[in-house]
């Protein structure tokens, strides 16, 4: 079984935490939920758009937090370092009920700030690695990092692309982790998710589901698309 | 001395460090390790020296401003970074960087810009090494810095609007780091200012402390004080860095609008710890300043090390305080400073005669650049006065 796990920025609208069930219901395995940030350095247009939307809305870390018990399957929390830097962040997550932790801008000589802290807690703190990466470097991240590895699919910021990179599918068949490797970015279509499982455990798709929200789709249309992607990943 | 080169892991005090996105990390360990190497190569810093001779126009005068001296009871002499080729000290880095992306076998430039300066030097850079730049501005300056637009598009250079967050420099820092994480491989990122991940804060510096190291050499004796605006502080880290070893006391002058020094809190941004204006949640908040090139949230980290270890101290004026210092100087000396600059004079024309700048002290203020960027500011402002 291949993991998916689909993302979405907390607090994109008021009936936000509704996709959280509806993609659950679709096969998502784990779900990554995006307390939004003022500058996010390292994503595109549309998760740029959703977190300055989500923002104008009044969402705050914590009302996102306030969300997460909606989710049915394990809620993965992705955020920048300014706002996961904050006291008591990984104390915040595990109250309320987040099992894991992503931050963009957090590689490897910075991790220590909060490798600790997220341990105590009881927070898996999962590091990235991305198609620049050297192999020794690679491998010491696998190894610190918690719950999955990140794998960038291309050196690019997040967003939907046409193809899959090959840089993507040899990243991920190069990486040996003892948790499960997931790829990330750029992951759109169900065959790309197909693709992705042929070399990966699984697949984070992101900007592909935010683009529906923003146009206005509904929980149902958002588990409908959840549930293509499931489906190319169980049929390979 | 205080303002070293920091370890390999780019901290100061617990400022600074690498904190970019992993795609990002091998690009900056190779301008690290590139500019390790040219920096302690001499051959490199006679070529850079000779740039900034034959086409900087250096070394800059220092000019007392003798009639400035006499109203306000100080003793003031001015840095000229106006005088440089381009106007504006950004050139010193520009050039620095072109120099050293030629060296890494880079092909092209990548480069943000507020009010534009640093754009139109690192235009003026690409052009003399034929190296293809594209300068991401935010939509709000362009709009108020066409000029600067226009000089940038006239010497080659691609400028892409930015249209998210406050469209000024913080997005437009923030869509240049993007733009750079698909195009290390070809492109250096020839950033402006003293921020960003290691090595970024102490490159710029060292690229800027010919600022410093020229009006130490040419002051008599020691200035009392050595005083300089702050945005994300290129202009006062270089000064600084010609005067941390000596007994003068260093001001860092910032727009209350952008007073990360002043008034902001530890955080994370662009790359590195350091100073920023928050609110209670975290979020980054927007930063205005009449002075375009101090429109930025935060400081360099390590004007943040230099507050904590109470080396520099750091403070804010307003809008109108500038705007009146810049017609002072134009008045008194002949000469239309940046409004950059004019935040410098205008805490010294405030402070003058205070226990924080006693009277017949010696005061050296960097003029980190020249009015003519900013008539049109200064038009809209005279005519709104007049309405």
């Amino acid at each position: 079984m291949k993991i998916l796990m689909p993302y979405l920025t907390g607090g994109i609208n008021p009936q936000w935490t509704e996709y959280l069930p509806a993609m659950a219901e679709s096969g998502a395995d784990w779900i990554e939920v995006g307390i939004p940030f003022s500058d996010p350095t390292l994503d595109g247009a549309t998760i740029q758009e959703a977190s300055t939307a989500a923002l104008a809305n009044g969402t705050t870390p914590q009302t996102v937090l306030d969300g997460l018990a909606a989710s049915p399957v394990p809620v993965v929390v992705s955020t920048y370092a300014n706002l996961a830097l904050r006291k008591g962040f990984c104390t915040q997550l595990k109250d309320a009920g987040a099992t894991g932790l992503i931050v963009p801008d957090l590689p490897l000589e910075e991790a220590p700030a909060l490798e600790q802290e997220a341990a105590d807690a009881g927070i898996e703190l999962a590091l990235l690695v991305s198609p620049a990466t050297p192999p020794e470097r690679a491998r010491e991240i696998a190894a610190r990092s918690r719950g999955f590895v990140y794998a960038v699919s291309s050196m690019s910021t997040t967003g939907e692309r046409d193809h899959l990179p090959a840089s993507a599918l040899e990243l991920a068949a190069r990486l040996q982790a003892d948790c499960p490797v997931l790829l990330g970015f750029g992951i759109s279509q169900p065959e790309h998710a197909a693709a992705a499982a042929q070399v990966a455990d699984g697949v984070i798709v992101g900007a592909a589901i935010m683009r529906r929200v923003l146009g206005g789709a509904s929980p149902a249309e958002v588990g409908a698309y959840v549930a293509s992607l499931r489906a190319a990943l169980d049929t390979r | 001395m205080t303002m070293r080169t920091p370890a390999r892991n780019g901290r100061f005090g617990e400022y600074g460090g690498r904190w970019v996105p992993e795609s990002l990390v091998p690009a900056c360990l190779a301008v690290a390790e590139a500019f390790e190497d040219a920096w302690a190569d001499d051959g490199f810093r006679g070529q850079l020296a000779g740039l900034l001779a034959r086409h900087v126009g250096r070394p800059t005068p220092s000019t007392p401003a003798e009639r400035l001296s006499a109203e306000l009871g100080v003793r003031v002499t001015l840095k000229r970074e106006d005088l440089t080729h381009t106007g504006s000290h950004k050139i010193n880095n520009a050039i620095g960087q072109a120099l050293l992306a030629q060296r890494m076998g880079k092909r092209r430039l990548v480069a943000e810009t507020g009010a534009g300066m640093h754009g139109v030097a690192t235009a003026t850079a690409g052009a003399l090494f034929d190296l293809p730049v594209t300068v991401f501005m935010g939509e709000q300056d362009v709009e108020r810095q066409s000029h600067n637009v226009f000089r940038m598009r006239y010497l080659g250079a691609e400028v892409v609007p930015v249209r998210s967050g406050s469209r000024t420099l913080k997005d437009a820092t923030s869509e240049a780091m993007r733009h750079w994480v698909g195009a290390t491989e070809e492109a250096h990122y020839c950033l402006g200012s003293v921020v960003g991940p290691h090595p970024y804060p102490w490159l710029v510096r060292e690229f800027q402390r010919v600022i410093g190291d020229e009006a130490r050499a040419q002051h008599p004796g020691t200035p009392d004080y050595v005083v300089a605006c702050v945005g994300g502080g290129s202009n006062a880290a270089g000064t600084f860095a010609g005067f941390a070893d000596t007994s003068a006391r260093l001001v860092g002058v910032e727009a209350i609008g952008g007073s990360g020094a002043t008034n902001g809190q530890v955080g994370v941004l662009h790359g590195s710890m350091s100073l920023f204006l928050q609110d209670e949640h975290g979020q980054i908040r927007e930063a205005h300043s009449i002075a375009a090139g101090l429109d930025y949230p935060g400081v360099g980290p390590e004007h943040a090390y230099l507050r904590d270890l109470g080396r520099a101290r750091y403070v804010a004026v307003g809008d109108d305080a500038a705007v009146a210092a810049a017609a002072q100087l134009a008045r008194t000396e002949g000469i239309i400073p940046a409004l950059e600059s004019a935040h410098a004079l205008a805490w010294v024309a405030e402070a003058a005669g205070t226990e924080e700048l006693p009277a017949g002290s010696s005061v050296l203020v960097t003029l980190s650049g020249r009015g003519d960027k900013d008539i049109a500011t200064l038009i809209a402002r005279a005519e709104e006065n007049v309405a």
